[in-house]
């Protein structure tokens, strides 16, 4: 049995909704009409322990509902899942005991308190022993370079600080299994790359299964194992970040002046901009290369994979319902 | 009590030990509402003095069983369940509420515990100036008059403590109620603008209880306000005799039993249909 384990997952809401303007408003108060929204339509995916997978999908995907029900917040309106061999919603309390969750956009620490009176308190309701505290926060303190703001209370704790402490505030009863809800959004580059480098060293070393959405392309190629694409409530991915990437290329030339291209050649460009032209190839690229330089005079040249961004965004509009 | 439920129970008492230390911290607001509170006292004491001299019947209080009754109903007047924590409504309204059911605890238990804290700790800081001023000031700048005499008897004071442990655990079951409503009702404006229009009078703090016409007695006999204030301090001044008060904080209990059990059914209730913004 996999650590996670979801099949056919289905989540729909009801959301009260009322026509714009004061009419709307008037009759809203004596007749409530209600929409049905599915947030999330036969998922099934499965993750084993010390796994380390992203889960993307645009804003509204069904993202965030997913983690509300592994980790026993929302019942799910059909369905099966099991997580350490537990329904999470139906054993809340013990199933909670064993796994960490951040909600980047927003925090669990106590506002008014230091943020070590928030570590003590959440030692506190884990029932975490004094040893395993101490050990455990003296590690995260040095990992996270926490010592100068334990003693800051939240509120005065810029936001890349405060989602250090909440990253701590998750681990101090040591968890099996993480889940990141955006962990990095708003993060400054050191932020976010301090961030990294700590789920990472958490899920080598601890053998932490971390789940984490994400809308960062760059947290998942620098983290992610594995991927789980999902839009509209509905899974369209579960592969490799590889998988994700065709055999097509851009080819980026700087010519010496504007060149004159072939026909054929010039049905390969997409982008051009005075003499530098961005060609995009599928397959034998050497060979693509070679017939190029032969062909024409270049200063400098340069073979990337296209941006994720664009392979992910051309799913999502693929997916339209 | 075992190694685990032991933990369990400390877990909850750190909550609100947590919780009162950060209330603690408002003491701009105490003493702000100790100096509201004392002029409120003058003003009732002046009103009751005028309603002594004018009246020649014996009445169902003495004006010592009345100065109690002002004096300690202002300094309890925190404890009244007349409006809902304003961290716990916040919680609710953005949706904060998902950390706390992350926690390995019982969410209503949770709640209570920082619920507990929420009455106990502004109680705390005004009624003891107030007990100082109204015992020990006053004489001592000539109102002895109209000063808190002390409790009827040992045995008296000794029950009204009692009493008002039970007044807290009351208040803050129903605070509780309070608490898991604004699940449906999203904004505590409601209830803070409602309930300090209500909760006073029904627990006595305008007019004493016993004070209100004979017909209205049953009626106000039978309601949960009454073990917030009226019972305590009735206690205190032998008003209740000892013997009585035994079957009055029994019935505090009852009633904290019953809206304990209703606050946490409609927990159950709201649970079911929590949906958590921003999913």
């Amino acid at each position: 049995m996999p650590q996670i384990f979801v099949e056919n997952l289905e989540k729909r809401f009801r959301v009260a909704e009322r026509k714009a303007g004061l009419w709307g408003a008037v009759r809203g108060l004596v007749h409530r009409r209600y929409r049905e929204v599915e947030a999330l339509h036969e998922v099934s995916f499965s993750i084993e322990q010390g796994e380390l997978v992203g889960y993307i999908g645009p804003n509204g995907a069904g993202k965030s509902t997913t983690i509300k029900i592994l980790s026993g917040i929302l019942v799910p309106s059909g369905g099966r899942c099991e997580v350490n061999g537990l329904i999470p919603w139906e054993n809340r309390i013990k199933h909670v005991a064993h796994i960490g969750v951040v909600f980047g956009q927003r925090t669990q620490l106590w506002w008014d308190l230091p943020v070590i009176e928030s570590f003590e308190l959440l030692r506190d309701i884990y029932r975490v022993s004094p040893a395993d505290f101490t050990r455990t926060s003296d590690e995260l303190i040095e990992l996270l370079e926490l010592s100068p703001l334990l003693d800051v209370p939240v509120r005065q704790l810029s936001l890349g600080q405060r989602m250090r402490c909440d990253l701590a505030a998750s681990l101090i009863h040591q968890p099996d299994i993480l889940f990141l809800d955006e962990p990095t959004i708003g993060l400054d580059a050191v932020a976010k790359l301090a961030m990294r480098s700590f789920v990472q060293r958490q899920n080598k070393e601890r053998g932490t299964t971390v789940l984490l959405t994400t809308h960062d392309m760059d947290d998942i190629e620098a983290l992610c194992t594995r991927l789980l694409l999902i839009n509209h409530g509905t899974l369209l991915m579960d592969g490799t970040v590889k998988d994700l990437r065709s055999d097509e290329r851009r080819v980026l030339v700087d010519f010496e002046g504007v060149p004159q291209l072939s026909a054929e050649h010039a049905s390969f460009a997409r982008e051009r901009n005075g003499s530098r032209v961005i060609f995009r190839v599928r397959g034998r690229v050497p060979e693509f290369i070679a017939d190029i330089t032969a062909h024409y005079s270049v200063h400098d040249l340069m073979v990337e994979h296209p941006p994720i961004e664009e392979t992910v965004a051309e799913l999502y509009r693929k997916s339209v319902r | 009590m075992n190694a685990i439920s032991k933990s369990l129970w400390h877990a909850y008492l750190a909550v609100a030990v947590t919780r009162f230390k950060m209330v603690l911290q408002y003491r701009a607001a105490a003493f702000a509402g100790f100096g509201t509170q004392l002029f409120w006292g003058f003003i009732k004491v002046m009103v009751f003095v005028a309603f002594f001299e004018a009246t020649n019947e014996v009445q169902p209080m003495t004006f010592s069983e009345v100065l109690v009754y002002i004096w300690l109903g202002q300094g309890l007047l925190a404890l009244l369940p007349w409006n809902v924590d304003a961290e716990i409504a916040n919680d609710i309204r953005t949706g904060g509420v998902v950390y706390e059911l992350l926690r390995p605890l019982d969410l209503y238990s949770f709640w209570f515990a920082r619920t507990l804290a929420f009455r106990a700790a502004p109680t705390l800081l005004r009624l003891t100036p107030m007990l100082i001023f109204a015992y020990w000031v006053l004489p001592l700048i000539g109102f002895s008059e109209w000063a808190l005499p002390l409790p009827d008897s040992f045995a008296s004071g000794l029950l009204f403590v009692f009493s008002v442990v039970a007044t807290l655990a009351l208040s803050t079951a129903f605070t509780m109620v309070m608490h898991v409503a604004l699940i449906w009702t999203i904004s505590g404006e409601g209830f803070n603008r409602m309930m300090p229009g209500i909760v006073p009078v029904f627990a006595g703090l305008i007019v004493p209880l016993p004070l209100f016409p004979d017909w209205l007695q049953p009626f106000l006999y039978w309601q949960p306000f009454r073990g917030m204030a009226d019972v305590p301090f009735r206690i205190y001044s032998g008003h209740i005799p000892v013997d009585e008060a035994f079957f009055e904080i029994a019935m505090q209990w009852f009633w904290f039993a019953v809206i304990v059990v209703l606050g946490y059914r409609l927990l159950i209730r709201a649970r079911t249909r929590l949906v958590v913004q921003g999913g």
